[in-house]
């Protein structure tokens, strides 16, 4: 079944039990939403000796989105900016391919499980909701992103 | 009762069901609530009119503008009598959004008993479309008038106990929707129209889900104005009807400037042209215009009563079916009384986008979200609902998949 490219596994396995998912706390909040669907997410970060750290969302949506943001701070805690700088950039190409890419696994770890996201476009914001607020919390927290 | 439409001679005048979905599933269309498909009649008049007629209309000294003229003030004839109203009562819009947009700004814009000023007080719903609360809600703001709203009972109804409260003599403009787009639910609107009149406020009514799927009566409902959109009436994108009493157009400035609506014109002022012309600027939708009339022409002949009549068969067949459904819940109105062809549900446990997406893999072409009304879904405390809709070229048998499908995706959840 074509749905199952979509739902992988290890989606629907964030999307139960999403990770890094409480009351962000940092005294910068972001708050981004998909005004298509309704989607919301508010995020807070820090970073510290370079490295991104104290990353907590909270939000609504779909599996897609939910699975998305978990995956997407497992991914990017701990890791250096250079390292967050280039996951993001490599998600994000992945998410517009519609299909032809599969993911970098060395660098995207489990968020190339949602590769079979870029086949359905209504479904791309989705999964970059969270990466965008990720972005933007780096941002403001004076990451060069 | 000859409620039993001709579904299967019907559905031959819409090719759109000759298209594959996803994985060469047959089309199960259940989405007319944002859009309808549309018959073949209504392609063939604007390929006609670009074929035969096409001129700007109000212009040119040829024979081929006066038969543009005359198809797009044909096509006004035509909507005029589907209304049952005079055709100088009838504007062009490009849709339903600017309709209402138009009135909004007409109304700042004009004096007398139209004029909206601060303190004067504008009225909507919990239930409206964005589309009827954001250019009421920006006039209010642009003015310092106050915006006032009927909030909404869970069955869909609206909480008519603060009447007087709600409605007072500050009271301008009142402006609700006939049958709301998410729940399906029709508000009482009869009680409502009279306090506006009895304060001497004007009511505008959204017809977009109501005028393509039942007849209306606009002299016995006693309104002032009425808009709705072309493209979910059958007709093309880019059209849309307001409707509006016609001493009240005449006392009401016009929206766009430009051609085509003034009546004279110096380099420090002008006059304009009555309506509706007052209210047209530029070349209007002319294809689009004689696309919509044929489309509402395609609805008469098939006939509004036996339309709304099957809808509500194929709502009653879809309700107890969802109902039957463990896990699901239809949300608003729980059976027929007062409500249209316009069902909302949620899975427990699954976002509605979710749900959608499955039933997407069986043909099944549904909305899911908030249907641009947020403040009603934020109202009924949901993150959005799975919308199903219905028109005439629905069959019994579309129901049966649409039941399918969402079982189909309460299991593909429910099982992993």
């Amino acid at each position: 079944m074509e749905l199952d490219s979509l739902y992988q596994e290890v989606i629907l396995d964030h999307y139960k039990k999403p990770h890094h998912k409480g009351l962000p706390t940092g005294e910068i909040q972001v708050h981004h939403v998909n005004p298509n669907c309704g989607d919301e997410i508010t995020l807070s970060l820090a970073i510290k000796e370079g490295k991104i750290q104290d990353l907590v969302w909270d939000g609504v949506g779909c599996s897609i989105s939910q699975a998305s943001a978990s995956i997407m701070s497992d991914l990017v805690s701990g890791k250096s900016v250079a390292e967050a700088r280039e996951a993001l950039a490599q998600f994000t190409e992945l998410m517009q391919s519609k299909g032809s890419l599969k993911g970098d696994e060395e660098v995207l770890e489990d968020a190339i499980a949602l590769a079979g996201v870029s086949k359905f476009p209504a479904r791309v914001k989705c999964a970059l909701l969270s990466w965008m607020a990720f972005k933007d919390a780096a941002i403001q927290n004076g990451a060069i992103l | 009762m000859s409620s039993i439409l001709d579904v299967a001679r019907i559905k031959r005048d819409f090719p759109i069901f000759q298209a594959e979905m996803r994985g060469g599933k047959r089309l199960v269309f259940l989405d007319s609530g944002a859009t309808s498909q549309k018959p073949i009649q209504v392609m063939d008049a604007e390929r006609e009119f670009y074929s035969k007629h096409n001129a700007a209309v109000h212009r040119g000294s040829y024979y081929l503008a006066e038969q543009a003229s005359e198809a797009y003030e044909g096509a006004r004839a035509r909507v005029a009598a589907f209304l049952d109203v005079s055709a100088e009562e009838v504007i062009f819009t490009k849709s339903a959004t600017e309709s209402l947009n138009l009135l909004a700004v007409s109304f700042e814009r004009s004096t007398g008993m139209l004029g909206i000023n601060a303190g004067d007080e504008i009225v909507v719903s919990e239930l409206e479309h964005h589309a009827n609360l954001l250019p009421w809600q920006q006039l209010a703001k642009r003015t310092g008038a106050v915006l006032k709203w009927f909030e909404m009972n869970p069955d869909g109804s609206l909480d008519l106990s603060d009447i007087d409260r709600v409605i007072t003599p500050r009271c301008k403009v009142v402006a609700i929707t006939h049958l709301s787009n998410v729940l399906g639910s029709v508000p009482d609107i009869a009680p409502i129209i009279a306090a506006a009149h009895a304060v001497g406020a004007v009511f505008v009514l959204d017809g977009c889900q109501s005028v393509p799927h039942q007849p209306i009566d606009i002299a016995t409902l006693d309104i002032d104005f009425l808009v709705f959109s072309g493209h979910k009436a059958l007709g093309p994108t880019g059209i849309g009807v307001l409707w509006g009493r016609a001493q009240l157009l005449e006392q009401m400035e016009p929206y766009l400037y430009g051609g085509s609506m003034i009546e004279t014109v110096t380099m420090t002022g002008a006059t304009w042209a009555s309506a509706p012309k007052k209210f047209e600027a530029g070349v209007p939708n002319m294809a689009q215009a004689v696309g919509l009339a044929a489309g509402l022409e395609y609805l008469s002949e098939v006939g509004l009563p036996s339309i709304h009549n099957w809808e509500m068969q194929l709502t009653d067949h879809a309700i107890r079916g969802l109902n039957s459904i463990e896990g699901v819940k239809v949300i608003g109105p729980q059976g027929i009384e007062n409500r249209g062809g316009v069902i909302s549900f949620v899975i427990a446990g699954l976002h509605p986008h979710d749900v959608g997406q499955v039933m997407d893999q069986y043909g099944v072409a549904v909305r899911t979200g908030h249907h641009c009304a947020w403040p009603l879904i934020r109202k009924l405390g949901l993150a959005g609902t799975t919308r199903a809709s219905f028109y005439l070229y629905n069959e019994m048998a579309d129901v049966d998949v649409f039941l399918e499908s969402v079982i189909g995706a309460r299991d593909y959840f429910g099982k992993r």
